[in-house]
This record gives C-alpha cells, sequence and structure tokens, in this order.
C-alpha cells in the first residue's frame, strides 16, 4: 500500500507530514517525499487542504 | 558552517529566530538553519498578533506592519453580529503582519546577535549517543554533513519531525488539526479596522472563516475546518464558496494553506540535549489558532535555559525541565483552557450559536478580550456553557487571559 502526491496540486505546506502517524512523509524543498513506513492509513489524504493526495489500496 | 556549535536551532519561523537570538545574546556560538531557501515564504498564516505581547519581543516597524486592528465582529449562522472594539485612547489592540518580511526581520536579529543562519539547509536525523541528543545531521545543496551541538532546539513548525527523531510522539490526530485555506485578495471592502469570523457547520464545520485586513483595501480571508470533518468538500472547495457568495468582487492574489494543530498540550517536549518550540511543540492555541506570539514566548524561554544549562554543564533534562515547567505555567495554561473552549464550542450546532450571538446582540463591548467575550456568553448561557465554568476560576486565579488582550 502506499499514497501518492500531485505535485501539481500539492501547495507544499506540510499538513499532511504533522499527521503522518508513522513518520513516512517528508516535505523537501516544494514536495512531499513518501517513504516505506507507509501503511496506506489515509489520514494524510483526509487532512490535505487542496485534496492532493490518492491512497493506493 | 563548523562543525561544532553550543545550540543549534532548526527551523527560521519566528520561534527559532527568538531562541536564536536570546541564546546568541547570551553569548552563545549558535546554528541556525532553515531548508527553505527565502526564510518566510510561503506563508501559512492570517498574520494577526496581539500588539503588547508582540511588543515584548520586537519594536513593530512599518515595513512589516499592514493593518492596525481595534476590533473584532463574530457573524453568526443566520447573521446576528457580535462587535467587539477597544475604546481606550490609541484604540488598536493587534496587528496583521506581512510574514514574509516579518520572519526575516526576526532571522536578521538573530544574525545580528551573532547567530550564524543557514538557508536552503535541511535537518535530516540528529546525532543522538548515550539517549542525550548530540547534534544533527543536514544537508545543504545536496551534500549531508554532521554537525555536533550542546543542545538543538526543534522549532521545525508544524511539520516537525525533530521531536519525533528524539522519541516525542508529536503526530496530530486528524481531530486535532485545523486545515486551512486562505486567499490575499484585494477589492476586499472591509473596515480595515476590524476582523470579522463567520460562524457555522455549514460555512465552515467545527471551525471559522475569517477576514482580517491587510491594508490598501486588501485582506487575508481565510477557512479553518477540523481534519475530521474535511473530506468531501475541502478547505479549498468551501472557501471558494464562501468568496463566490459573500464577496463576490474580491480579487485573488495569492494563495495559502497549511494545518495548525489544535490539540491542547503535549506530554513532553525535551528530552537529554533538546528542546521543542513553537509549532513544533504543538504550542499554537486551539481556540484562535494563533501560534507566533507563543512560538515566539516560547523560543526565548528555551534561548534563556540553553544558556543557563550551557553554563553549568548539564544539558540533560535535569536542567531542561526548568524549560518544560515554565512554558506550561503561561503559555501551557492558556492553551489548555482554550482546548476547554474549543472542545464545548466544536459541538454547538447552528442554533446554539445563533442563540449565543443573539444573547449578547445588546451589549456593548469596550475590549477585544476573549476572556470578556466568555464571560458575558457564560453569563446568558449558563446551561450551554457549563462545561466552561473551571476556565474562569482558573484565569482569575492566574491572572491570564487570551493572547488577543490589550495593554
Ligand atoms: C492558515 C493559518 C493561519 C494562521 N493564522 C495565524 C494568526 O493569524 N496569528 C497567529 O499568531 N498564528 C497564526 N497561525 C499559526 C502560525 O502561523 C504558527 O503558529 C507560527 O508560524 C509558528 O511559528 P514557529 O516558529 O513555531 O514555526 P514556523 O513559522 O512554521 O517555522 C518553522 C520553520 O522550520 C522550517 N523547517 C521545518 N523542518 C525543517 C528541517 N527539517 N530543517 C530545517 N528547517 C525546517 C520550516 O521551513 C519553517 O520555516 C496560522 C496558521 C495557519 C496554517
Ligand atoms: S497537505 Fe496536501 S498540499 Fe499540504 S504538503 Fe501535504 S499534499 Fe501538499
Ligand atoms: S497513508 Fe497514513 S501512513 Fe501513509 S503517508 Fe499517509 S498518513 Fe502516513
Amino acid at each position: 500500500m502506499s499514497i501518492s502526491v500531485n505535485k501539481y496540486i500539492c501547495g507544499y505546506c506540510g499538513a499532511c507530514v504533522g499527521v503522518c502517524p508513522t513518520g513516512a512523509l517528508e516535505l523537501v524543498e516544494t514536495w512531499i517525499e513518501v517513504d516505506n513506513k507507509c501503511t496506506g492509513c489515509g489520514i494524510c489524504q483526509k487532512i490535505c487542504p487542496l485534496g492532493a493526495i490518492e491512497v493506493n489500496r | 558552517m563548523k562543525d561544532h556549535y553550543d545550540v543549534i536551532v532548526v527551523g527560521a519561523g519566528p520561534g527559532g529566530s527568538i531562541a536564536a537570538k536570546t541564546a546568541a545574546k547570551e553569548g552563545l556560538d549558535v546554528l541556525m538553519i532553515e531548508k527553505r531557501q527565502e526564510i518566510g515564504d510561503p506563508i501559512r498564516c492570517a498574520e494577526g498578533v496581539g500588539k503588547f505581547h508582540l511588543k515584548q519581543h520586537i519594536e513593530p516597524d512599518p515595513r512589516w506592519i499592514c493593518a492596525d486592528v481595534k476590533g473584532s465582529c463574530i457573524i453568526s449562522p443566520d447573521g446576528t453580529k457580535v462587535k467587539m472594539a477597544e475604546e481606550m485612547s490609541g484604540g488598536e489592540v493587534g496587528y496583521v503582519l506581512e510574514r514574509k518580511i516579518f520572519d526575516r526581520a526576526l532571522a536578521n536579529e538573530s544574525a545580528l546577535a551573532g547567530a550564524e543562519v543557514m538557508v536552503k539547509t535541511r535537518a535530516t536525523d540528529l546525532i543522538i549517543e548515550n539517549d542525550t541528543v548530540c547534534g544533527i545531521k543536514l544537508m545543504h545543496l545536496g551534500k549531508m554533513h554532521e554537525v555536533r551541538s550542546k543542545i538543538v532546539i526543534g522549532a521545525d513548525g508544524m511539520e516537525s519531525k525533530v521531536g519525533r527523531w528524539a522519541g516525542i510522539e508529536t503526530a496530530v490526530k486528524p481531530s486535532d488539526m485545523e486545515t486551512c485555506a486562505q486567499y490575499l485578495v484585494s477589492n476586499a471592502n472591509i473596515d480595515q479596522e476590524f476582523c470579522y469570523f463567520y460562524l457555522g457547520n455549514e460555512i465552515a464545520p467545527a471551525g471559522y472563516v475569517w477576514m482580517f485586513p491587510k491594508g490598501g483595501n486588501k485582506a487575508n480571508v481565510g477557512i479553518g475546518i477540523l481534519g475530521s470533518k474535511s473530506g468531501e468538500d475541502r478547505p479549498i472547495d468551501l472557501l471558494n464558496a464562501f468568496m463566490e457568495k459573500n464577496m463576490p468582487d474580491a480579487k485573488i492574489i495569492e494563495m495559502v494553506i497549511g494545518g495548525v494543530p489544535v490539540c491542547g498540550t503535549i506530554d513532553r517536549t525535551i528530552a537529554n540535549g533538546l528542546m521543542l518550540v513553537g509549532d513544533a511543540a504543538r504550542q499554537s492555541d486551539p481556540i484562535t489558532g494563533g501560534g507566533i506570539i507563543n512560538a515566539m514566548d516560547a523560543g526565548k524561554i528555551a534561548g534563556e535555559i540553553a544558556a543557563k544549562a550551557i553554563r553549568n554543564g548539564d544539558c540533560s533534562t535535569d536542567t531542561l525541565q526548568e524549560y518544560e515547567e515554565l512554558w506550561r505555567k503561561t503559555i501551557g495554561k492558556e492553551i489548555n483552557n482554550s482546548l476547554i473552549v474549543k472542545e464545548t464550542f466544536v459541538k454547538f450546532t447552528d442554533e446554539d450559536l445563533n442563540s449565543l450571538a443573539y444573547s449578547l446582540k445588546d451589549i456593548n463591548f469596550t475590549s477585544m478580550s476573549l476572556l470578556d467575550l466568555l464571560k458575558a456568553l457564560f453569563k446568558a448561557n449558563k446551561k450551554l456553557l457549563w462545561d466552561l465554568r473551571g476556565i474562569f476560576k482558573d484565569f482569575i486565579k492566574n491572572d491570564v487571559d487570551f493572547k488577543y488582550k490589550a495593554e
């Protein structure tokens, strides 16, 4: 399970990073990086103010 | 960049810059790193601050002040207005800042005090030895470096990782995070001396829409909703709907997004060799969402305690505990009171909100203090607000108030 962040939508605000329970996300420069700690829980998708994140199940 | 400092501050927001400035003034050797290439940009803020508290840290400068605010106006779902304005001479109690310039001015102050500042430099991990934080790993222009220090101050904001690297749980639940979108608009046509707050579960579920004057007929118009209520309608969609209905003539000239932790105080903000300040320590106010002043207050305390710890040659939690105690006594008290208010208010239906606003419509508020507003609300609506009774005692006993009070 993983997520994809649409970099054309993302406004690099970091809200998703703050809620990710596993610490899988990081805001680097102007994009979001996801590492293998992601469990696909979908919390980041819920919080994103712009709807840039999709969870792939 | 050297390979050793007394203090490394991660993040050059208001919290980090005040911490770095304070520590440098105490004679410490300080490095402050910021991962962005431009400090303060893009902003994630509505830019409102109380004057009195701001002045404790920096002399107001017209270069980063956009508007002088003397009152606020709360609008209930059915349009009932509650107006609060300071009637003291001078009147204005708050500013709306230009944070891009403000944050840079603060960073500059820390540099002038002697701190070394590096931008486009990102902390990627902590160096931890014998259960003690001894420095950071960082990336600058694609290259990794290790830099050691006696103390690390994590001021890395809402997306903080520094605390987590040290084993401090700072992840925020969606029900404890306001997710926000904001436009800077021109042609705003609002009273430039007032801040406006629109309440209602349709407009902004478990949150509100704000309009803050930015000078020259401009305004920050934004929305925050509780993360747990977001999904189908996201902040950006709700904001667009609000704009269409209420500000059809406004022209958007900037977009701002972000999250505000509204979880209340967390259990721990220190480790051996580490302190967290500001949004990294989840020190923003759960009801106003304000975090600038709290971050600066905490940064100042952390800078002072860092100096004390280094002088005493003990940077373990034994000494840093004093930071923990000092911020909890002041900022922490307010945050936890605000948390009670927030938890009460998010449960209200639109009918509740309307009747609360209605109960105040004949009261003439001559102060902008949130406490005065709550007191009047409580007096007229004891049943609905019974959960809040405890905080009044606490306010009076400890002589604390919310950040928006005047001198
Ligand atoms: C929409 C919105 C509206 C708001 N409105 C208001 C308001 O009106 N009034 C108010 O008082 N507060 C408001 N706030 C809250 C306020 O913006 C924050 O509380 C405040 O900025 C916190 O300051 P800080 O120094 O703790 O963190 P920040 O200002 O977030 O600074 C943290 C810095 O650390 C940097 N950083 C992060 N990770 C790293 C790393 N690994 N390495 C190096 N650098 C790093 C970031 O790039 C950032 O520059 C609002 C917030 C939002 C989202
Ligand atoms: S919350 Fe959304 S907009 Fe913000 S950084 Fe994450 S993906 Fe980007
Ligand atoms: S889906 Fe869950 S674990 Fe994966 S990045 Fe998002 S919040 Fe983190």
